[in-house]
């Protein structure tokens, strides 16, 4: 599987997702929230930053179901999920990821047809990558 | 204002065969390409002095120049983003004429992706800094990415995949009649196209591009200079380049709509510099690298209002004798996928009148490059 290579912009959000956190990007000025991360607000152009905790709770704004031909290690999971999450506190905030059955379960853990666009989703941490994840809210 | 209004002409193209596998390397059948067209212009090579591309073209401006025989040049561009870049060509070479710093401008790309490897399959470009928030969890691919972006179009406005067919298929129907198209003997029906095996669901194999080797070019000259070469000119009319505000590329999923994509934005700067709208437009040729990327080009470029783009499908709207006859040579979905080249000369063979899919007195034709990634347009005519 593919690692994301981390720039120092996004490395807080790594850092404080392998700790079970979901923190997003906010200016330090005017507080507004970016994703993905960058070096200063496109709004007020502040070089200042904080990382925001968020609840982690979303819901799912589009999926979509890859087959092969893929790389080696997604290819024998496939078909599996990958989704689109927007957060509730901050809908314009997407995140992509995979809907899995429990924290750790693979990318092909949970039947396609189980998921829907508005579907709930919460926010968990992968206990061997550090990765984050997506549960069902209602499983 | 002057800007560059029907100020430059493209006068020639050409074009190699497309095929699955061609023998020749890229950078042969890149110099193949760019002869025909000269000659089909009937301009000396030694009278190039400008030269545009895509930064994803293999052959550089020197080894084509030494080969081809090319004078002095005075002018080289190249522009970013994959099949964003096609039309962006043409833009980059009609400013520098239509200014005078070159004479004779010649645009090109040369790419073998059906018999080469495919750049997500290598491990290490999968993975620039961006595609961090992406790519480890599967999201691999071109069209895994439009696919997720299709599936919410789908949802926010009711359309089916129905709509995606009526795209495969007006484009399959105009390669049916085009001898040079990879699928020129190989229709499509319904059924084949619901049967056919998922690549990124909601996407099927007939929602994909052609994987193809093939080289185009075409030739950009001044207005007045265009009235002595062999072929009628075609105007450069309008062009426009488009990078929107919180633009992300392929995985545009972090903008307020993410389905207004960079055709948005091209076209708001297109349509101010022309002296027609969507409704003159005669024939279009729409970047499709995937099937979904023309409901949402019809939208931007302005031929239906927003989410109205699959209902604009039905009833043969884009077959030929419909409302906006598309991709009449075929397009990247059955003609070849050549960076959307194909497309720039296509638009030329329809206001020669002589494209294998003519539409009788086509006059204006909006040429688009790939929606999805900083992209480009032109407005072609052949009303001087
Ligand atoms: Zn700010």
């Amino acid at each position: 599987m593919l690692s994301p290579v981390i720039d120092p912009e996004g490395a807080p959000f790594w850092r404080y997702a392998a700790q079970g956190e979901l923190r997003v990007q906010a200016c330090a000025d005017c507080g507004a929230l970016r994703f993905p991360p960058r070096p200063c607000c496109p709004h007020c152009r502040s070089f200042g930053v904080e990382w925001r905790p968020l609840s982690g709770h979303g819901r799912v704004w589009s999926y979509v179901v890859p087959h092969p031909p893929l790389l080696p290690d997604y290819a024998e999971r496939a078909p599996y999920n990958v989704i689109v999450v927007e957060l509730v506190e901050a809908p314009h905030i997407r995140l992509v990821g995979n809907l899995v059955a429990e924290a750790g379960a693979p990318i092909d853990s949970l039947p396609a047809e189980r998921i829907r666009i508005g579907a709930r989703v919460r926010f968990v941490a992968d206990p061997a990558s550090g990765l984050p994840q997506w549960v069902p809210e209602r499983p | 204002m002057a800007g560059i209004k029907d100020a430059t002409a493209i006068v020639g193209i050409g074009q190699t065969a497309f095929a699955k596998q061609l023998p020749e390397n890229e950078r042969t059948l890149a110099c193949r390409a760019v002869i025909a067209a000269l000659d089909d212009a009937g301009i000396d090579p030694g009278e190039v002095d400008a030269l545009a591309s895509f930064t994803m073209e293999e052959t550089d401006e020197v080894e084509l120049a030494k080969a081809v025989g090319f004078g002095d040049l005075t002018f080289f561009s190249r522009v970013g983003y994959g099949g964003g870049g096609s039309c962006a060509t043409v833009a980059h070479l009609a400013a520098a004429i239509a200014t005078g710093q070159a004479s004779v401008g010649v645009a090109w790309r040369s790419r073998k992706r059906g018999s080469g490897p495919r750049p997500w399959r290598d491990t290490v470009t999968q993975l620039p800094t961006p595609a961090q928030w992406t790519r480890p969890y599967g999201l691999l691919r071109p069209v895994d990415e439009i696919a997720m972006l299709t599936r919410r179009y789908l949802h926010e406005y009711g359309a089916t995949r129905d709509h995606l067919f009526n795209v495969a298929l007006a484009c399959r129907n105009r390669a049916n009649q085009n001898p040079a198209a990879v699928m020129y003997d190989r229709p499509l029906t319904r059924e084949m196209y619901m049967t056919s095996r998922w690549i990124s669901e909601p996407l099927c194999l007939f929602d994909n591009c052609l994987e193809t080797d093939g080289a185009l070019a075409c030739v950009v000259v001044s207005r007045e200079r265009a009235r002595d070469c062999r072929r009628p000119p075609v105007y450069v009319h309008s062009a426009a380049q488009g990078l929107p505000a919180q633009h992300h590329g392929m995985v545009n999923y972090w903008n307020d709509d993410p389905l207004t994509g960079p055709s948005w934005a091209t076209a708001r700067h297109l349509w101010k510099h022309a002296d027609f709208t969507p409704e003159d437009v005669d024939v279009a040729q729409i970047y499709d690298a995937f099937t979904a990327l023309i409901p949402l080009s019809l939208e931007g470029y302005g031929f239906c209002g927003r989410g109205e783009g699959a209902a604009f499908t039905e009833q043969g709207a884009l077959e030929s004798g419909g409302r906006l006859p598309i991709n009449t040579g075929g397009g990247g979905l059955s003609e070849a996928y050549v960076h959307g080249f194909n497309l720039i000369n296509e638009g030329v063979k329809q206001l020669r009148g002589n494209s294998t899919a003519q539409v009788p007195g086509a006059a204006t034709c909006l040429v688009t490059a790939g929606e999805g990634v900083p992209t480009s347009a032109l407005l072609l005519t052949n009303r001087s």
